[in-house]
């Protein structure tokens, strides 16, 4: 049994009724949808109660599938034919195996906590039952999206937490930059979405099926032409939906949206689906050396550009969202390097779902207390005022940074070193950005908790957008106990799961083993050495700019070119804005001016020429049944000719 | 000769007598509420009890179809003109039966969502709601006539009470709009009849003697006519169902009409009317000129894959509701239009079953804008902003059709456009990828289209008389008492069956897929095309 992610067993036992992971959620969100105003009361509660069961019976289903072989724990659940016609036949069915478990915990742990955070993040919204709605839809999304046991059922999934995202992202709409911010969103994930889409036609056309089990079962077949193109278009949709090079320039936007959210699904869960994606087509990506290549280079890039923009925000919530584009971009690192970086992949995932989506929830805290204030430069000093949050938040950046012992170390650190562990230029240039990101990392993060702990209280002197006083203060236990139970995973989580090669292991069956490079281009206990010298560094640095002097209020304008440059999302915006969007606004209007003028225009003129009538487009406006008659003439003559010149070519 | 013929039924003569009381009981509709043209109420309480009934027997109809039946059920038939062996025959094909439980549906609900729509002056509920009734038997009649001349007659009266509805009832250019589609669609109908007297002349050189307009022996006939003579035919029929349709550069019409028609009948011309000719290309194109069918593929695929940027683009840039609706319907069209001549079984069905999604999203979008525009009193874009803040669930309702119609995966329109992408990737992969980036544009202009109405500050005409005019910016603590009121009653009673349709189709289409997919195969056949992916066994 060398594939065993193309056998699956039919599920058995409990794994039988795994339909309600779907269910629960469901239910709940339309339960709040159609319900309305009636279920204000107690919408938050079951919003979070539906949650909170799918989590704990996704447990039940995880240990009653620990105990059983590995061949034995990939098992599908078929539910019913959902588009069925003659040879094309999209099953919607269920997926359960060590990948999608890990998912299911991942998603409905944190997606619990972040319900419950949310009760008192949204208190103050008279909405908050459609919140709620609106995260149940989340869940319930995300979770078909790592359960479905096909492509199309993954692609249901992923225009869903499209769906949820852009909901969310655009909560507060009367902002116009929250609803454009939405509207980018979907738009950008749609491009991506565009080269799943061609994938999954890909497929089909070659193989006959969308499902998993028969597309790795045959996938060895194709010429290596096709295999690569499927491997790029998968890459194009994870890109959208994670945030990758080209496409990143949506999540920093996506912050619009109320802070559980970002910390829920653009940090720990949905951006994360890219990742799932290309671990979850470990067999076709085993197969092209060269589509693997391309997927670590993006990776790479990715994650330098969300460093080093990263260092230049003052937006607190913004130099997070780069973090996590930077740390998603680790994430595709590793699963570009094939057998020696999927199960890092994930790994790596599931701390960061616990820091980052801690860090996030601190950041909310701070907010909280700070009348939704995100400017850093407006903080200061707020360590004492804030004692749990600032407890909660320095955990989850020392996780973030990789400090030794804590749940960053021991998952980034092992995709730097996997990095290194490629042949010849590749050791060192993956290797080499990854190190350098680590240090990056070190630095903007530093400044952030720098900037919001530390220092003078410069809000003392400031007045909030409103107009009123700033009086920080501490949240309450609704959300304090959240912050708390994440930062425990952001310390323990790394060490639990790579103690025995927990993870590696237990994710055997869905990601083959994970090997071990045997040449490394430095030897890896120099690359932990390296490592940690790098993270001192950018901590030493950002104390050396922000920590040491005080904080000016407002921005410094004069910078230098480097500093305006991240500032400007190094011109990706500037760059989608020269390419795509003015173009296509002039090539509209053109399009427009052409249709009322020119399409009807061509035809009431050739009308008005064979009628002669002398071209007076003004009388062809009127309703003369002549002009008509020969307008559609024109148009019909039109269409004969092109008919005729390809059937007489 | 013999006036008095017996009518020849087969497929249970029960079933076929259905299938007639189904197109003559909107007739006796039609004319009992256009002698009520007197009381208003009545005259509408009667449609509205004569189009659910109807509803009912379509219904029944769906349910006596037997989906691997014959390829023709509940047929009926009956001499009309002997000399030239034309018959009054009706019939039907699973791809029919869709499009006929499709109006059967749309009209109750368009008589529940005009029920307190005002008329221009002089005109009653009684003559508007008799035209109606009148438009649907006629629909239902093109939708089931097995007989091609029938067929053609049929074609061309059903632009008579079209023709009335948006000229007697439309907006300000109805006049110009109404004339404009009659002469477009009455011109491509004679274009047709041509052709359909040149398939009578070559039956009857090939029967001996007597020809025949027998929709079923023409296919038998045709078949194995020359090339040249079917292109001429075929393009005789395709540029009537191509005006139809419309495929662009033929589509300057729809805009016009769809602007200028009421609410109701704008549902009525895109959801149904339109497609009378993609169902065309279906019925008569495919089956009746294969050889010329294969031949010209190439350019109608053309056609099709620049109504789909074509139609997307120029959506995105309208500023006016309704038109931005024929634009999108342009593009979907072109989907449709792809779909059918890619020549497999999956983006065939995905046509036809895109024939029956597009009905339910863009008839729901249009009634959710008909709902907006009767809140603000207009149908330029520019005059709404942040209205989701007053009417939630309008926003709502506004998202849903939008989502649908930009086939967001659990929504009915999904399914119908993944198959048709899908199934005519593998013939035809360039106008397919092409064609995919139409799912882009419908994102922009869905969203945008959106965002426009009902996010942003509350603003614009939709408060008009609680501030100063169009374009004023409003407080939004006002907006929240604004007199603008959310969806009523009625119209939630309107709504609500579309969505739930969307939402159930999305999630589990096979009922429908079941009953077209065995037509789509009989089609296939009769064209000569075998399914480029073929089912596989095991490994």
């Amino acid at each position: 049994m060398t594939n065993l992610a193309a056998d699956a067993q039919g599920a058995t036992g409990l794994a039988g009724s795994a339909w309600l992971l779907l269910a629960l959620p469901t239910l709940g969100a339309i339960v709040l949808l159609v319900g309305g105003r009636r279920t204000n009361k107690w919408g938050h509660i079951l919003g979070s109660a539906t949650v909170l069961g799918t989590f704990v019976y996704g447990l039940a289903l995880f240990f009653s599938t620990t105990g059983l072989d590995a061949y034995k724990r990939t098992q599908e659940l078929h539910l019913f034919a959902w588009i069925p016609v003659n040879a094309l036949k999209v099953d919607f069915g269920l997926r359960l195996d060590p990948l999608s478990l890990t998912f299911v915990l991942l998603i409905t742990g944190v997606g619990a906590l972040i319900h419950i955070y949310s009760v008192g993040y949204m208190s103050h919204d008279r909405d908050r039952r459609r919140f709620f709605a609106y995260l149940n839809l989340f869940v319930a999304a995300m979770l078909l999206l790592v359960l479905g046991n096909g492509f199309v059922t993954l692609y249901f999934g992923w225009e869903g937490v499209g769906l949820a995202s852009y909901l969310l992202i655009g909560w507060y709409q009367d902002r116009p930059s929250a609803a454009t911010a939405a509207k980018k969103a979907f738009l950008m994930n749609r491009v991506g979405d565009l080269g799943l889409a061609v994938a999954i036609f890909l497929m089909f056309a070659n193989l006959g099926t969308t499902q998993y089990s028969e597309v790795f079962a045959k996938i060895g077949t194709l010429p290596s032409g096709t295999i690569l193109a499927i491997t790029l278009l998968l890459l194009l949709g994870a890109c959208g939906k994670s945030g990758q090079f080209p496409l990143q320039s949506w999540l920093p936007d996506a912050m619009e949206g109320p802070t559980p959210v970002s910390a829920l699904i653009h940090a720990a869960t949905m951006v994360t689906a890219g990742v799932y994606l290309i671990a979850r087509s470990n067999p076709i990506y085993d197969l092209t050396g060269d589509g693997r290549l391309i997927v670590t280079i993006i990776g790479t890039v990715t994650l330098l550009i969300g460093c080093i923009v990263g260092c230049a925000y003052d937006d607190i919530k913004k130099v997070l969202a780069y973090s996590t584009v930077s740390q998603i971009g680790y994430m595709i690192l590793a699963v570009g390097l094939g057998p020696f970086g999927y199960a890092l992949g994930i790994m790596h995932l599931l701390t960061h779902g616990f820091f980052k989506a801690g860090l996030f929830l601190g950041a909310g805290s701070v907010m909280h207390g700070m009348n939704d204030e995100v400017d850093m430069r407006k903080f200061g000093g707020l360590w004492r005022l804030m004692p749990i949050t600032f407890v909660t938040f320095g955990l989850g950046y020392l996780a973030l940074i990789g400090f030794p012992g804590l749940s960053g170390y021991f998952s980034k650190d092992a995709i730097i070193e996997a990095a290194f562990g490629q042949e010849g230029w590749r050791g060192w240039a993956f290797g080499g950005a990854a190190l350098l990101g680590a240090g990056l990392t070190a630095f903007y993060m530093t400044r952030l908790v720098l900037m919001t702990f530390f220092g003078e209280k410069r809000w003392k002197d400031l007045k909030s957008a409103d107009g009123k006083d700033f009086h920080p203060h501490e949240s309450p236990k609704s959300m304090t106990i959240p912050m708390i139970i994440l930062a425990i995973g952001s310390v323990g989580a790394g060490a639990f799961l790579s103690v025995g090669n927990r993870l590696v292991d237990w994710l055997e069956p869905s990601l083959g083993g994970l090997k071990e490079s045997e040449h490394f281009v430095i030897p890896k206990g120099t690359v932990t050495i390296l490592t940690i010298v790098l993270m001192l560094l950018g901590v030493g640095a950002a104390w050396l700019f922000v920590g040491r002097k005080p904080v000016p209020v407002t921005r410094p304008a004069r910078v230098s070119f480097p500093v305006r440059a991240a500032r400007a999302d190094l011109y990706g915006n500037a760059l989608n804005e020269a390419l795509f969007a003015r173009p296509g606004t002039w090539l509209t209007r053109a399009l427009v001016f052409v249709d009322n003028k020119g399409v009807d225009g061509v035809v009431n003129g050739l009308a008005a020429m064979l009628g002669g009538t002398s071209g007076r487009l003004r009388r062809a406006q009127t309703g003369f049944v002549r002009s008509y008659a020969l307008s559609m003439l024109g148009g019909s003559i039109l269409v004969v000719a092109a008919l005729l010149a390809v059937r007489f070519s | 000769m013999n006036h008095v013929l017996p009518v020849t039924t087969s497929g249970g003569g029960g079933m076929s007598a259905l299938l007639i009381v189904l197109l003559v009981l909107p007739l006796v509709g039609a004319g009992a509420v256009a002698l009520l043209r007197a009381n208003d109420r009545t005259a509408k309480l009667t449609a509205l009890a004569f189009s659910l009934v109807e509803l009912v027997l379509a219904i029944a109809v769906w349910v006596g179809y037997e989906p691997g039946g014959t390829r023709l059920q509940m047929t009926s038939s009956v001499e009309w003109i002997a000399s030239f062996g034309v018959h009054v025959s009706f019939g039907i094909d699973g791809i029919a039966l869709v499009m006929i439980a499709v109006i059967a549906l749309l009209v109750p609900v368009i008589i529940g969502a005009g029920w307190v729509e005002k008329l221009p002056a002089g005109r009653t509920s009684g003559g508007f709601l008799s035209l109606i009734l009148l438009q649907e038997a006629i629909t239902i009649g093109v939708f089931s006539a097995t007989d091609v001349f029938l067929f053609y007659v049929l074609f061309e009266i059903m632009l008579i009470p079209m023709y009335f509805l948006i000229g007697g009832y439309g907006g300000a250019r109805r006049q110009y709009a109404a004339v404009k589609f009659f002469l477009y669609s009455f011109l491509g109908g004679l274009i047709m009849l041509a052709s359909a007297i040149g398939a009578y002349a070559y039956s009857a050189d090939h029967l001996g003697g007597s020809g025949t307009f027998d929709w079923a022996t023409l296919v038998t006939v045709l078949k194995t006519a020359p090339t040249s003579t079917q292109v001429w035919l075929f393009l005789g029929f395709f540029l009537a169902f191509a005006i139809k349709a419309p495929l662009v550069p033929l589509h300057t019409w729809l805009p016009d009409a769809a602007a200028e028609a009421p609410i109701g009948v704008a549902v009525l011309l895109v959801g149904v009317l339109d497609k009378v000719g993609t169902f065309g290309f279906l019925r008569y194109c495919l089956p009746m000129f294969p050889a010329a069918s294969k031949q010209l593929a190439p350019l109608v695929l053309v056609l099709a894959v620049a109504g789909v940027i074509y139609g997307s683009l120029l959506a995105t840039g309208q500023r006016d509701m309704k038109r931005l609706i024929a634009y999108v319907s342009i593009a979907h069209f072109g989907f449709i239009a792809l779909g059918i001549f890619a020549f497999s079984s999956q983006s065939e069905v995905g046509a036809v079953s895109y024939m029956l999604n597009h009905s339910l999203a863009t008839g729901m979008l249009i009634l959710v804008l008909g709902m907006i525009i009767a809140r603000g009193g207009s149908t330029l874009i520019s005059d709404y902003g942040g209205m989701a803040k007053v009417t939630p669930l309008l926003g709502g309702m506004l998202l849903i059709a939008g989502l649908s119609t930009l086939s967001l995966p659990g929504t009915n329109s999904f399914v119908s456009e993944f198959l048709v992408l899908i199934g005519s990737y593998p013939r035809e992969p360039v106008y397919t990828v092409i064609a995919t980036v139409g799912m882009v544009l419908a994102a922009l202009y869905v969203l945008w289209l959106y965002q426009r109405i009902m996010q942003g500050p509350v603003r614009g005409t939709a408060l008009v008389g609680l501030a100063g005019g169009p374009g004023t910016a409003v407080a939004p603590e006002i907006g929240a008492k604004s007199a603008i009121g959310d969806l009523s009653k009625r119209e939630i009673a309107v709504l609500a069956p579309l969505v739930a349709l969307i939402l159930v189709l999305g999630v589990y289409p096979k009922p429908v897929l079941d009953v077209i997919t065995p037509s789509v195969g009989a089609t296939m056949t009769e064209v000569g095309f075998a399914d480029p992916v073929a089912a596989q066994g095991g490994n």
